[in-house]
């Protein structure tokens, strides 16, 4: 039966104090933090770090399709589907498609995914959704939103948790939107939002799925919904005679946010962490009507445990230390750019050094066996021409071997830039920008993992690429 | 590989202010070096058959040798631009020189200058066209402050102890610049203020790190058995050498940021074209590239004034303070002249030339029997490397 073989989630390392926030604004708080996508992060890059965190235990050639699903895509007409494909080091023969504009983009996907595989046009096929959505200042949303991704493999060998029935229902309703030329999701009047949108669609859809399923609420192990505020998925729980206590997963507003179009895929992840086999999981997702999926855990989940999914992200944080800098990140205070540095950005550069910059490959010489990065044509070492083998090293650690904290370079907001050059194990030499660390603890010998980040706008596209990070707690990464 | 030792004499010398010129182009810059060279050689535009110009950055300070050739009215000659790196001034002379060994030439200019208080920014960046996403971000301070890090973790220096070792070196240049009167800084400083100053890129502090300065300096060069026509002391060419370190040292398995290929590789050549076997004892003055206070340090072990993890014990020694063994920037250094890139070889080169005619402007700083000098600039990444030996009579 065809279900989910992977899972994999992504949660930036910075994390927001909803108090923060409110004091900012002199208003209430929501209590707990949220998570905040950094200066260098956009729904492309989360959605690459979660597919990547999927990968541990997988050839990625046998990979057929990414899905990518957001509300936010860094571009309006171009694939991130292709780029994410492209940095995670797919084949060039895989389908890709990008869903978006509905938080249910990602259960879209997912269902898409499903059918391909059901329908035996692909084999594997990894689901990647990422949000990172702007709400307007002061607001509720601004301080119940999280950034995040959540990815899972959708195959039909080494199941973890098969799909038996599913469900989608269309309910057109104006409640939570986004105009083409806006920034910030819209949203209307509260009652008629709860009440008409979101309580409706998904008491339907769920009631609707137990019966298909020929399922009682008391036979579903947990009950994985997003929810738009603290209390209204517990009460929409209740009132379809689920315990929420018992049988509701946290929808983690409280340490994480509601990542938009990946939260029910998040939250379905934050299931099966907890889940061992012959549980029975429902999810669903709201978006203008709703999608709802059964699922049962199989014996396989046992396999799973140090995958890096919503727990041992969540336990990686870093506190960011003031709202400000979280507007500044997503552009709503404008920072001075800083220098990328006299540097002539080039679309055709970009893509001809393809194989670097987004698959990061570098060259290991079939004489000698030096390893470079990027590509050298000749051999820095024995001088061999074009006789390399390319090697990935997205998946690989290093140990840093020197560094410094640049003050010159960085955007205002966020002003040292941590040059580092560190070593693989096989040798190969690497000089990136370091991010998502603590500039100060920064030292040789430290370890680090890769990680895809936007770096600049460049001959106005995205130009993307890889930093190195401090190694993040807990699980396997598979970059 | 030839040699050109004693076959070329540089004859006359001009250098400008060196500073924040914002009321002086380009040109204006070229046109000061240049008058005070032709002075110095006396000769005059008409003399001059053939330029070689160092100058990085292109288009603000303008492309190939138009500048130059449009400021100072150099028609109907070749004028030749070349944009090595902080070694642009070096690579100028030395293809002057070359020119006028080969026989083609008997009077030519070298000559270097940079504005580079018209690129709207207060440092340099090491993005070297080798690709637009790789090199993103990179300064120059970032790119030698990974020296100190990696030097002072080999020698096993705390920070403090590393801090206050390259402090020193700034502390010296600066106590030189004092008594410079073309220097762009000309104020003594103590170590604990080079202790105390921000961080520009960690663990190098501001004065660390040479200053953003607008300059220009001239070289005319002509046959050594002409040279004595136009001048009693000339100048003599003993040895040069460039190198490139193509193997980006920064991408090289096991390279370890403490020793540069190319500084090993330019000194050596430059050593044996001169003569010289050892440079410690036979060298009485040395204009090195002081970008930053931990590139000296690593010259000075690269060059064979110091012996390997032994600069230390001669920067406390004060071995290369004016008054000792091996006086290194006697006047200040890019420290206190600052980098105008394309200008600084032969920046640099005015000093020696002026120390070896015991022409130094201050009494002060004259440097007592020299016969011998070295000027060298680095460049790049870092990974290129030019040195010239000088010397006041011929053999």
């Amino acid at each position: 039966m065809t279900g989910i073989t992977s899972f994999g989630a992504y949660i930036p390392v910075y994390r927001l104090s909803r108090d923060t926030i409110a004091n900012a604004w002199g208003r209430g708080s929501l209590k707990g933090e949220r998570s905040i996508a950094s200066s260098d992060e956009d729904s492309l890059t989360m959605a690459v770090d979660a597919g990547a965190n999927c990968l541990s235990r997988l050839d990625r050639n046998q990979i057929d399709g990414l899905y990518f699903a957001t509300t936010n895509a860094p571009y309006k007409e171009k694939l991130c589907a292709g780029v994410i494909a492209t940095a995670l080091d797919f084949r060039n023969d895989v389908a890709t498609a990008d869903f978006g504009n509905s938080l249910r983009a990602g259960t879209g996907a997912l269902r898409a995914a499903l059918d391909a595989v059901n329908a035996g046009s692909a084999g594997t096929i990894l689901v990647t959704a990422a949000d990172c959505r702007l709400a307007y200042p002061r607001s509720d949303q601004e301080q119940l939103f999280g950034d995040g991704a959540a990815s899972l493999i959708i195959g039909k060998e080494g199941v973890i948790a098969e799909v038996e029935s599913s469900l989608s229902i269309n309910k057109e309703i104006i409640d939570v939107w986004r105009n083409d030329n806006d920034r910030f999701v819209r949203v209307g009047e509260g009652r008629f939002v709860l009440t008409e949108g979101y309580m409706a669609s998904m008491k339907e859809v769920v009631s609707g799925l137990l019966k298909r399923a020929g399922k009682k609420s008391s036979d579903i192990g947990k009950l994985v919904i997003p929810s738009p505020d603290h209390r209204s998925s517990a009460s929409l729980a209740k009132g379809l005679g689920f315990d929420p206590e018992k049988q509701m997963q946290d929808p983690l507003l409280g340490s994480l946010g509601h990542c938009g179009a990946a939260h029910p895929l998040m939250l379905l992840i934050a299931a099966l962490e907890d889940a061992g086999p012959g549980d029975t999981i429902l999810m669903a997702s709201y978006g203008d009507g709703a999608d709802a999926f059964v699922l049962r855990v199989t014996q396989e989940i046992t396999k799973f445990r140090d995958i890096r999914g919503v727990k041992a992200n969540l336990e990686s944080r870093m506190a960011l230390s003031s709202y400000e800098k979280f507007l500044s990140f997503r552009g709503i205070v404008e920072a001075v750019s800083g220098e990328p540095f006299r540097l002539l950005p080039s679309a055709s550069n970009y893509w001809r050094d393809q194989e670097s910059i987004l698959r990061c490959y570098g060259s290991k010489c079939n004489k000698c066996g030096n390893c470079q990065f990027p590509v050298q044509r000749i051999c820095g070492k024995c001088h061999a021409k074009d006789d390399y083998e390319k090697i990935r090293y997205s998946d690989k650690e290093g140990k840093v071997f020197t560094f410094t904290r640049d003050q010159l370079a960085g955007r205002s907001d966020d002003p040292v830039v941590v040059q580092t050059v560190f070593d693989m194990e096989d040798g190969a030499r690497f000089y990136l920008m370091m991010t998502d660390c603590n500039p100060e603890e920064v030292a040789v010998g430290l370890p680090v993992e890769l990680t895809f980040r936007r770096i600049h706008e460049g001959a106005d596209f995205h130009n993307y690429f890889w930093k190195c990070r401090p190694l993040r707690k807990g699980g396997i990464h598979n970059g | 590989m030839g040699s050109i030792k004693d076959s070329v004499a540089i004859i006359g010398m001009g250098c400008s202010k060196f500073g924040e010129r914002w009321n002086m182009g380009a040109g204006d810059l070229a046109i000061e070096s240049a008058y005070e060279a032709y002075e110095d050689a006396g000769i005059g535009l008409d003399d001059i058959e053939a330029c070689y110009v160092g100058q990085m950055y292109a288009s603000v300070n303008g492309i190939a040798g138009s500048t130059v050739a449009d400021a100072l009215k150099l028609s109907n000659i070749p004028v030749i631009r070349n944009e090595n790196w902080c070694t642009a001034g070096h690579i100028a002379l030395i293809e002057a020189a070359l020119a006028v060994a080969s026989g083609m030439y008997d009077v030519v200019m070298a000559i270097g200058v940079e504005k580079l208080k018209d690129t709207g920014y207060p440092g340099l960046g090491t993005g070297r066209g080798m690709s637009p996403v790789y090199e993103a971000r990179r300064t120059a301070p970032g790119s030698f402050g990974l020296i100190a890090t990696s030097y002072f973790k080999r020698y096993g220096f705390s920070m403090e102890q590393g801090k206050e070792i390259i402090g020193r070196i700034a502390v010296k240049n600066h106590r030189n610049g004092s008594m410079s009167p073309k220097a762009h800084f000309q104020n003594k400083i103590t170590l604990e203020t080079v202790l105390k100053a921000p961080i520009i890129a960690y663990p190098l502090g501001l004065f660390d790190c040479c200053g953003n300065s607008d300059g220009s300096a001239c070289a005319i060069l002509t046959r050594s058995d002409h040279a004595k026509k136009f001048r009693d002391d000339p100048i003599y060419i003993k040895g040069f050498g460039i190198s490139m370190d193509a193997g980006l040292p920064h991408m090289r398995p096991g390279f370890g940021w403490t020793s540069f290929e190319a500084l090993k590789n330019s000194s050596r050549k430059a050593y044996e074209m001169a003569g010289i076997k050892n440079p410690r004892e036979e060298i009485d003055v040395a204009e090195v590239h002081d970008c930053f206070s931990i590139t000296e340090l690593a010259i000075y072990e690269d060059f064979g004034f110091s012996p390997r993890g032994g600069a230390r014990e001669d920067i406390e020694s004060g071995f290369f303070e004016l008054e000792g063994g091996l006086p290194v920037n006697s006047d200040g250094g890019l420290k206190c002249f600052g980098h105008p890139v394309g200008a600084s070889g032969l920046r640099m080169t005015y000093e020696v030339y002026k120390q070896l005619q015991e022409k130094a402007q201050l009494p002060e700083r004259q440097i007592k029997n020299a016969h011998r000098g070295l000027s060298h600039t680095f460049g790049g990444p870092p990974q290129l490397s030019a040195v010239g030996i000088f010397g006041n009579e011929k053999g």
